[in-house]
């Protein structure tokens, strides 16, 4: 009986040491981007581009950077958010949404969200390669908006698939068309988790690193096409990291700083907007 | 009306369409890395570069397996860490802890989730490598760097436990509650209850879990490449610096168009790493297909 007792307590320890090592790492990680980054950062790291010669230890910001990760990540949502929603709503659709290859669709999605973003690094610097498009804007939104396009659809695929039969029933029962009881009845009544995917997958984009190596490149200015290269705020805390300059250093904790922040507010910004635009929902 | 049913036809064949593409897309990555790694495949084979370890791209030697040991290293070290940990904290959640403490620690965990990979790997050099290289490496009496594959695993580690711990307690509150309570009538503890009975039903999801975690674990790049070392060798112990496969892709995209074949070698690598994550979600879909009907009958 004793031995029993023992063994509940013991297990339950470890399972609270468990849960508060996870939350220990994430306050870890805040505390030290906060830590290193607020001591080095400075409004010029916001308001200017990087002069020539910053990773030698010159003047400047990233504020290439900044603008570069936000036309990059905003225009792959943009892309991948007009496709996804298509996509989603059909699949859900009355007179889709039993077929067989829905099911084949859907698990399809499940393996792209698993594949690592390096790998769609490669693959889009290889159809690049094909095609005679050098790292650039266009090249990097593209291959970005792929990475999250099946992280939007599964997203906006659970949200959808759960509205309830009867809302749609009723709906068709009025007259209406698939596409109507879809973009006007469906699509409204799941706009808070089409809000969540979007922002989710904004985050994603933003701070991913690996995909926009090979196709985005690098850059200390404001690109002023899409063909141009393009810097990002990961990539930058990379560079600026693995230089020998400590001044340099600093720098990466700073942007660092700003990349955490824009992350993170975008994904408490998913939270809130979610619950609130939820509330016009019908239950 | 007429309109309307051409409105219709636009809406479900353009969605199907979509669908189609994004259905396509494993099979273009495959085809499309496959196409660029065949100069390589043509000219070695596939036993000499998975099992040589010989890697000088200028005299054309293309063997994987430093880099792919420095994978399984760094990778299973990582699982040995998130697996025991990720399943406790996952049962804690979903099984003891308050509705009010779940609410806090949940969004947690998500925000944990949402941290760029570059951030997990700063954090590493600040604080992680540090720590083998002046307390760990030297409490064992061992010489170390700190770029390890024990940073490594740790950092990544961290990164995996919200996937491990979001797919466990999904699938730990798909067992139904007769079953807790069955077993705590017959008089066992909640432990004993979740260890026998809970845990054992939803096995099939747990091993899910962790394959997807895996997966997931085994293509991080930037994170790991920061902190472990970056050397082309075996590694024989934890505290040796090791060599990833995406590590090698990240950092060679620089030169490899000048050297005949690195480019090739290099989309063979994408190629590898694609090949071992497609396979780990089939099998991981296949499971749970298993247990989805093992729940319904």
């Amino acid at each position: 009986m004793n031995r029993r007792r023992w063994e509940e307590h013991i297990f339950r320890g470890l399972m609270l040491a468990s849960v508060l090592l996870v939350l220990t790492s994430l306050a870890g990680i805040l505390l030290v981007v906060c830590l290193k980054g607020i001591p080095a950062m400075s409004i010029s790291m916001v308001t200017k581009t990087s002069e020539g010669g910053f990773y030698l230890g010159k003047g400047g910001g990233v504020l290439n950077a900044i603008v570069g990760s936000f036309s990059l990540a905003g225009g792959a949502v943009l892309i991948a958010l007009l496709l996804s929603v298509i996509v989603a709503l059909c699949i859900n659709a009355p007179s889709i949404r039993s077929r067989w290859y829905v099911r084949i669709f859907r698990f399809c999605v499940e393996v792209l969200t698993g594949v690592p973003s390096i790998v769609y690094g490669a693959f889009g610097f290889t159809v690049m390669l094909s095609l005679g498009i050098r790292a650039s804007l266009l090249g990097g939104t593209i291959t970005v908006a792929i990475l999250i396009l099946p992280i939007m659809v599964r997203l906006m695929d659970e949200v959808i698939s759960n509205v309830p039969k009867g809302l749609l029933e009723a709906t068709l029962s009025l007259g209406a068309r698939e596409w109507e009881a879809s973009f006007r009845v469906v699509l409204r009544q799941s706009l808070s988790g089409v809000v969540t995917a979007v922002l989710i997958a904004f985050g994603r984009g933003i701070g991913d690193a690996a995909s926009v190596l090979f196709t985005a490149g690098f850059s200390d200015h404001i690109p002023s096409s899409l063909t141009q290269p393009v810097a990002t705020l990961p990539l930058a805390v990379f560079f600026q990291l693995a230089t020998p300059s400590a001044e340099v250093r600093m720098k990466a904790y700073a942007s660092a700083l700003i990349l955490t922040t824009i992350v993170l507010l975008t994904s408490i910004g998913a939270r809130l907007i979610g619950s609130r635009l939820s509330r016009h929902t019908i239950r | 009306m007429k309109t309307g049913r051409l409105k219709d036809r636009i809406f479900l064949g353009s969605g199907r369409l979509i669908a189609l593409i994004i259905g396509l897309l494993v099979f273009v990555m495959v085809g499309g890395l496959l196409a660029r790694s065949l100069p390589l495949l043509k000219t070695h084979s596939l036993g000499t570069l998975l099992l040589s370890s010989s890697w000088r791209p200028l005299k054309g030697e293309f063997g994987f397996l430093p880099y792919i040991v420095g994978t399984l290293w760094v990778t299973g070290v990582a699982m040995a860490i998130v697996v025991p940990i990720g399943l406790l904290a996952a049962v804690y959640l979903s099984e003891f802890a308050a509705v009010r403490v779940k609410r806090i620690v949940m969004p947690a965990i998500d925000l944990l989730a949402g941290v760029p990979s570059v951030v997990f790997g700063a954090c590493g050099v600040v604080v992680v490598v540090p720590f083998i290289r002046d307390v760990l490496a030297p409490a064992l009496g061992l010489v170390s760097s700190g770029y390890s594959v024990l940073a490594g695993s740790i950092v990544l580690a961290v990164m995996v436990f919200p996937i491990m711990i979001n797919g466990t307690c999904e699938i730990l509150q798909t067992v139904p509650h007769d079953l807790r309570e069955a077993a705590l009538s017959l008089g066992t503890t909640r432990w004993e209850a979740i260890k026998l009975v809970v845990l054992r039903k939803a096995a099939p999801g747990i091993i899910t879990s962790v394959v997807l975690s895996f997966a997931r674990a085994i293509g991080e790049t930037i994170a790991v490449l920061m902190v472990v070392g970056n050397v082309a060798h075996i590694p024989h112990g934890l505290l040796q610096p090791a060599y990833p496969l995406p590590a090698l892709i990240a950092n060679n995209y620089g030169e490899m168009l000048s050297i005949p074949l690195y480019d090739s070698a290099l989309m063979f690598a994408a190629l590898v790493l694609l090949g071992v994550v497609v396979a780990f979600e089939l099998i991981a879909g296949v499971v749970m297909h298993g247990m989805k009907r093992s729940l319904a009958s």
